[in-house]
């Protein structure tokens, strides 16, 4: 009965395809054809607009607190991108471009971080839960919804993405446990941002990786650059058909960084450096992956240009759509969708408020 | 004395029970390094370093299983949940051992623990950001619910939290008011029993009662239902909601006959719901008038898009006096 070190199944992996410096492994690169590339690229961007239009608004009081995805496009885009309309994706609140991608309107981020629920209505047709602020309670929820696909004998599945943060919260484990456990149709993409808050993902876990988490709960984890946006997907395309091929579920690290503040609420400058900052500033994922198509012949200036011009113009189209939505409704729809059938009591209390907002001349009827 | 805010007062309760007491350890998410999402722990970790003042990784759950075999350790744990909202991930642990320790051990082990954390709406905040659920923790057995509604009973509520009371309070602080007002706080540490309700403003024809943030538009409705209608009321500011204090909401219904109860948490089985229950048990042959509730009603507090109609006011506190008035 000797002392000896366990072989144990799962593995880890790391995946980097397209460094910060251009460098390109060829043989790993995914060669995404040119429509492909383009609207990968194009989503990045979209967020990339759409968040700095976002903190704009939040300036200027159009919309509350937001919360920012500037560095994380890659992490998020890329991985969303593989997503068929039967699978599902479950987000935690930084993932406007798989959002976007999926069918939800742009502004459908305005109204969320703008304080109307409608900010959290899945369009008809789109297969995905809203935005989750307590925090990793949504991992639970992706790995409920790869149950019943398996259930059901679907051959999909599902994209969940939660912080490095969330990884300390019991409903992560718990999650990833029973994806294990039943061999689930699961991917867990941790966007480990290296902040979680004011707290460096250094003292949020003593683990080496957090990719590694998943060995302990009996499936493979992969750490990818997350500012990598072929990494992402290469490493997102592998674990999305191994769980429709019911191969289970698979942990993605994206590694990347949170380059602006946690909320416009925030100030960062009270627990990290600005050396930091400027360090992965280098790492910018838009940067890098235009830098590629350029090579590749895909992105020239021009069409830089054109794309650049087409979202300005959506995002301004957003931004109008969501202020004229604004002014439009009445505040006692906050009752409206309490309950399917409200019971008396609660008809009662909408009366009760309706009454009392003419009164104090908010409603004129 | 000097003048503080609500935040600065809190601040100020946590620095003294730091320095008074060597058992008493804070800890959460960002209160050290960040100071607090809200500041409230200002200056703390530099003073009292990581061992006293500590930053925690994001799991509610353990942070307050934690201080729970830190309170029974010896130590006085702190713990600051970031918002109320986030309180339900600790919520078995609260409900299965932080209520119950005493009781299951006999006596044997306590938990002299305060839970801080922000409630209530106001702040133009994201979803799960604006709740105020004080009836739940109130309907749990083995609790204190402390709620204070200025710098300076927040202060003293919260050091006599800390420092004399063996068993584990609840205390939720109204971020709506933490920079609203200053107060004089005495240079000196300052007590208030636990459970003890204030008259703040004395009257014979109407007793107004309500907590924490909503004292505000309660006091303002109050002097506006003097000045302008030249009624008589007085003004309960319970403090503390769980346990109640039955005698001082006795003694003044008794007096004035007639009643309001106000506050943000929802209506149904709400702190309102236990006050009238009170009265009715203990003043009935005195009422001159049905009891009114102004609170929030039964629905998921609203975004913040549509907060601001939904927050009390002191007009629709005056509604309900009137009305109560005129019965
Ligand atoms: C259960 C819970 N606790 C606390 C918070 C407050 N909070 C909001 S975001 C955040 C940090 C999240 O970190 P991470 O998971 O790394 O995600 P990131 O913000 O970096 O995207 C905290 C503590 C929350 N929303 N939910
Ligand atoms: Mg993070």
């Amino acid at each position: 009965m000797p002392r000896k070190t366990l072989t144990i199944k799962s593995k880890v992996e790391s995946l980097s395809i397209l460094d910060e410096k251009g460098n390109l492994d060829a043989d790993l690169d995914p060669k995404l054809s040119t429509q492909k590339s383009l609207e990968l690229y194009r989503l990045m961007l979209l967020a990339r607009r759409l968040d700095e239009r976002c903190i704009n608004l939040q300036r200027q009081g159009r919309i509350g607190t937001y919360g920012p995805c500037r560095g994380q496009e890659a992490a998020h885009c890329a991985s969303g991108i593989l997503m068929t309309p039967e699978d599902w994706v479950v987000y935690a609140f930084r993932e406007p471009g798989t959002a976007i991608f999926r069918g939800w309107p742009i502004e459908h981020s305005m109204y969320f971080w703008g304080g109307f629920e409608e900010g959290c209505r899945p369009p008809e047709g789109v297969n995905d839960l809203p935005m989750c602020v307590p925090i990793a309670s949504q991992v639970p929820h992706g790995m409920g919804l790869a149950w019943a696909m398996k259930l059901r004998g679907d051959p999909h599945c599902v994209l969940t993405y939660l912080g490095d943060g969330a990884t300390s919260e019991g409903d992560f484990h718990e999650a990833m446990n029973f994806a294990g456990v039943y061999k689930l149709p699961c991917i867990f993409l941790v966007q480990n941002n290296h902040w979680a808050i004011s707290i460096p993902v250094a003292n949020q876990t003593a683990s080496q990786t957090i990719a590694h988490k998943a060995v302990a709960y009996g499936f493979n984890g992969i750490q990818v650059d997350g500012n990598d946006p072929l990494a992402v997907y290469v490493a997102t395309k592998e674990a999305a058909d191994k769980a429709r091929k019911g191969g289970g579920p698979t942990l993605i690290e994206a590694v990347t960084y949170r380059m602006s503040v946690h909320t416009t609420a925030d100030d960062p400058t009270k627990y990290r450096s600005d050396d930091e900052v400027k360090a992965w500033e280098k790492r910018d994922p838009i940067v890098r992956f235009a830098k590629y198509l350029k090579k590749r012949r895909i992105l020239s200036e021009d069409l830089e240009q054109k794309i650049e011009n087409e979202i300005q113009t959506e995002v301004r189209a957003a931004v109008e759509r969501y202020e004229t939505y604004c002014k439009s409704v009445d505040p006692s729809i906050v009752f409206d969708y309490m309950y399917a059938d409200p019971a008396p009591e609660i008809v009662r209390q909408r009366e009760e408020y309706r009454a009392c907002l003419v009164r104090e001349g908010v409603l004129k009827t | 004395m000097p003048e503080l805010t609500l935040v600065k007062a809190v601040n100020r309760a946590l620095d003294e029970a730091l320095s008074l007491d060597d058992a008493v350890v804070l800890l959460g998410q960002d209160i050290g390094q960040d100071e607090g999402v809200f500041r409230v722990t200002e200056g703390l970790l530099k003073k009292y370093g990581p061992n006293r003042v500590i930053d925690t990784p994001l799991a509610e759950a353990a942070i307050i299983g934690g201080a729970v075999g830190m309170a029974a350790y010896g130590l006085k744990p702190v713990p600051e949940m970031q918002f109320s909202g986030f309180f339900y991930q600790a919520y078995h642990q609260v409900e299965n051992h932080v209520s119950r320790m005493r009781n299951r051990t006999r006596g044997r082990i306590g938990m002299n623990m305060v839970i801080r954390m922000p409630y209530g709406g106001g702040i133009r905040a994201v979803e799960h950001h604006s709740e105020s659920r004080e009836a739940i923790y109130a309907h749990t057995p083995g609790l204190t619910m402390v709620i204070p509604s200025g710098p300076r009973n927040a202060r003293a509520l919260l050091l006599t939290s800390i420092l004399k009371y063996p068993d584990p309070v609840i205390f939720f602080e109204p971020k709506l008011i933490y920079r609203a007002f200053k107060e004089n706080v005495p240079d000196e540490p300052e007590f208030l029993p636990i459970g003890k309700a204030q008259v703040v403003r004395e009257g014979t024809q109407l007793t107004l009662i309500s907590y924490g943030a909503t004292m505000r538009p309660t006091l303002e409705a109050a002097r506006d239902l003097a000045e302008d209608d030249g009624v008589s009321v007085e003004v309960i500011d319970l403090l503390s909601v769980a346990p109640l204090d039955t005698e001082t909401i006795t003694a003044s219904v008794r007096k004035t006959g007639r009643a309001v109860v106000i506050h943000e948490g929802h209506r149904r089985c709400g702190i309102g719901s236990e006050v009238v229950a009170r009265i009715v048990e203990n003043a009935l042959d005195c009422l001159e008038a049905p009891i009114k509730r102004v609170t929030g009603y039964d629905i998921i507090f609203p975004y913040f898009s549509r907060e601001a109609p939904y927050l009390i006011n002191a007009e629709r506190v005056k509604h309900a006096a009137k009305e109560v008035l005129e019965y």
